[in-house]
């Protein structure tokens, strides 16, 4: 027993005890069939590429995105000068936009933004998913209430009742934390109450099996809270499909993020994210491509590197794959 | 079986009541006021009396069941009216949009076939290429068609459709021509080349929604597939001496389709809300513009309304998925 808390992921009711001679956390196992799915190393490789230009890229690109210079407006990419572009300037490299604005400042400001809010919608879905499956699996009585409430929630329109609330909440929440900080809440909080369902059904199968264990039952024979059962033996055991489900929830946030912007429900018009970069280039696309490209390429690598990400993780966390 | 409907029909009653609660409550709660845009030189008074004229007079608990009479009552008996030339109406009234001053079911009425025809097309397109895609990848596991149509699957849950779209104009529009970028909704076929014009402005909205409903169902189609090809019952067809046609196209191929149906089936109404984007980039003046457009003005009824038909969908495509599971699959018993 004292291995297997300390080893918390292993395959549950599994009588051979564990060799105590190679002393290796089995997260090393994961991370190894990790790196053997292709795909998986790609868009795990791009994904923190991407985050650290957003991240780091600011700071030494060093240009403000909102500054306004029109002298050099409707600058090309740095690319289009192999074609004899003529307006084009290694100052900015991405090109500007029609205020002079820089572009790849922009997209990294715009990336901060998006991938802001995806993590943080995916963390609060993940979050309330989570809770309400562990709820619903273990307390039977909670069972029937809590699962009527998700099928409720799966009847919902999402799309047009997110879009509802983005319109109908934004003032007030503009007026009590700011443009950004309101828009910022009012978004992460309308993807995360809307994007939870499909964790808890999960997590709820998943605990609903689990709690007839036998290492269930002994904990719970030896007087553990029903608090306890769940952190100490229950959570650690549904950490897969949860993980799995974040990857889904990451990707859908991030896309669903830039559907708002890109509909104009999002956040204000001087503040970039991806979306509304692309929103604010379609007007334009015919003499100005490359501007819808830019931010519609960053959306859609980013969420197919995260799409991959949870395919290979769902094989490494499968410990029936893992080994072979 | 007709048991088993009928109770889920009677389920889906209070499950409906209780979301046209939720949007309503929601729509009630919010701070947003139809009319904050109206000048402020206006008096008080009379912007009272303006909120009457709109309905808004009232507490919610009379406005909510009269929106649930007009919506379950007052408009099928308008409904049956124009089709019987009955009177059951009898001029009662009916649900009113804030921004037009005229039914919202007759907008909704002229809205509609667009919306069918993009969407429901793209559907029909999706699924037509998704079912070959699947079988053959099945098939064929681990091969390059397999590999490939992996990986195009998932660059249809990837690539959202406000950018491929975008993309697809800026390619087939803007770059070579070839395509019309606004989809012209007053466009009549009447001849070949009316109907050929219909054709080419239908191309791109019904691809960019055909891809996303490509990627999903052909996973789901690959999966069942997979799973059957490896029961008992096909090595018993093969020993019998069938051919591999007659293994894969009858005996696999009808056991997989049971949940590619239902899959098929609890898609129809998630593609209503993916097309709200597409018809925003396309210009198709379908319900997903309707509902932005009447979402940016405020306009209550209309939002309500349209938000109900579509939880409505989804109710409804969810009883018919479980019920054609039922059908379709005889181990199946909900009794």
């Amino acid at each position: 027993m004292t291995d297997r808390t300390a080893n918390p992921a292993l395959p549950a009711g599994d009588p051979t005890p564990v060799a105590p001679v190679k002393d290796r956390n089995q997260w090393w196992d994961v991370w190894d069939q990790f790196r053997s799915h292709k795909g998986a190393m790609a868009g795990l490789i791009f994904l923190l590429g991407i985050t650290l230009f957003c991240l780091i890229g600011p700071w030494l690109w060093g240009l403000d995105p909102a500054k306004l210079d029109i002298r050099n407006k409707d600058l090309r990419p740095i690319i289009n000068a192999l074609w004899g572009a003529e307006n084009v300037s290694w100052a900015h490299p991405f090109g500007t936009d029609n205020l002079g604005r820089d572009i790849m400042a922009q997209t990294m400001q715009g990336g901060r933004i998006s991938l802001a809010v995806g993590w943080t919608a995916m963390i609060l879905a993940i979050l309330i998913g989570t809770f309400v499956g562990v709820i619903a699996g273990y307390f039977p009585r909670l069972d029937g209430v809590l699962m009527r409430l998700t099928d409720l929630f799966l009847a919902l329109p999402l799309l047009p009742l997110l879009l509802v609330m983005m319109l109908l909440f934004r003032d007030p929440l503009r007026a009590a934390f700011g443009p950004e900080q309101g828009i910022f809440i009012l978004i992460v909080i309308g993807i995360g109450i809307t994007s939870w369902m499909q964790t808890a059904r999960i997590v709820r199968g998943d605990v609903l099996a689990l709690k007839e264990r036998e290492y269930v039952l002994a904990a719970r024979s030896i007087g553990t809270p029903s608090r306890r059962v769940i952190t100490r033996h229950l959570l650690p055991n549904v950490l897969s499909p949860i993980m799995v489900s974040a990857t889904l929830g990451l990707a859908t946030a991030i896309i669903t993020e830039s559907a708002i912007s890109f509909l104009g429900l999002g956040f204000p018009p001087d503040y970039p994210t991806w979306g509304k970069l692309l929103a604010d280039a379609v007007p334009r696309m015919v003499s100005f491509p490359e501007r819808v490209v830019w931010p519609g390429l960053a959306i859609s690598l980013t969420v197919l590197a995260v799409n991959y990400i949870g395919d290979g993780l769902r094989d490494a966390l499968d410990p029936r794959i893992r080994g072979l | 079986m007709l048991t088993y409907t009928f109770r889920r029909l009677l389920i889906s009653i209070p499950t409906l009541l209780l979301i046209a609660f939720v949007i309503f409550m929601l729509l009630e709660l919010a701070p947003g006021d139809p009319m904050a845009s109206m000048p402020l030189t206006i008096p008080a008074e009379v912007k009272q009396q303006m909120r009457e004229a709109l309905g808004l007079g009232e507490p919610w608990w009379v406005r909510f069941p009269l929106w649930l009479k007009q919506f379950f009552i007052v408009e099928p008996a308008y409904w049956i009216d124009s089709a019987f030339g009955t009177s059951l109406a009898d001029g009662q009234q009916r649900i009113i949009s804030f921004q037009s001053r005229s039914p919202v079911f007759d907008t909704i009425a002229q809205r509609l076939p667009q919306t069918l025809w993009v969407v429901g097309m793209s559907y029909v397109v999706g699924v037509l290429i998704a079912l070959p895609v699947g079988i053959i990848s099945a098939y064929r596991q681990y091969s390059v068609f397999d590999q490939a149509g992996t990986f195009v699957s998932m660059i249809g849950f990837s690539v959202p459709p406000f950018f491929s779209g975008v993309l697809l104009i800026v390619i087939f529009s803007v770059s070579l021509g070839w395509l019309p970028s606004i989809y012209d909704t007053t466009h009549q076929v009447r001849d070949w080349d009316s109907f050929v014009f219909q054709l080419r402005q239908m191309v791109m909205p019904v691809m960019v929604l055909a891809l996303q409903t490509t990627a999903q169902i052909s996973r789901y189609m690959r999966a069942a597939m997979l799973d059957n090809l490896g029961q008992d019952y096909v090595r018993t067809a093969r020993a019998k001496g069938l051919s591999e046609s007659v293994v894969v196209l009858r005996h696999v191929l009808r056991n997989s389709m049971i949940p590619v149906i239902t899959v098929i089936a609890l898609g129809i109404p998630s593609i209503f809300g993916g097309a709200i984007i597409t018809e925003q980039i396309f210009k198709v003046n379908g319900l997903g513009q309707l509902l932005i457009i009447a979402l940016q003005g405020n306009d209550i009824p209309m939002v309500m309304t349209l938000t109900f038909l579509f939880a409505v969908l989804i109710v409804m495509f969810n009883l018919i998925a479980d019920v054609l599971y039922g059908v379709f699959d005889p181990r199946i018993r909900y009794d």
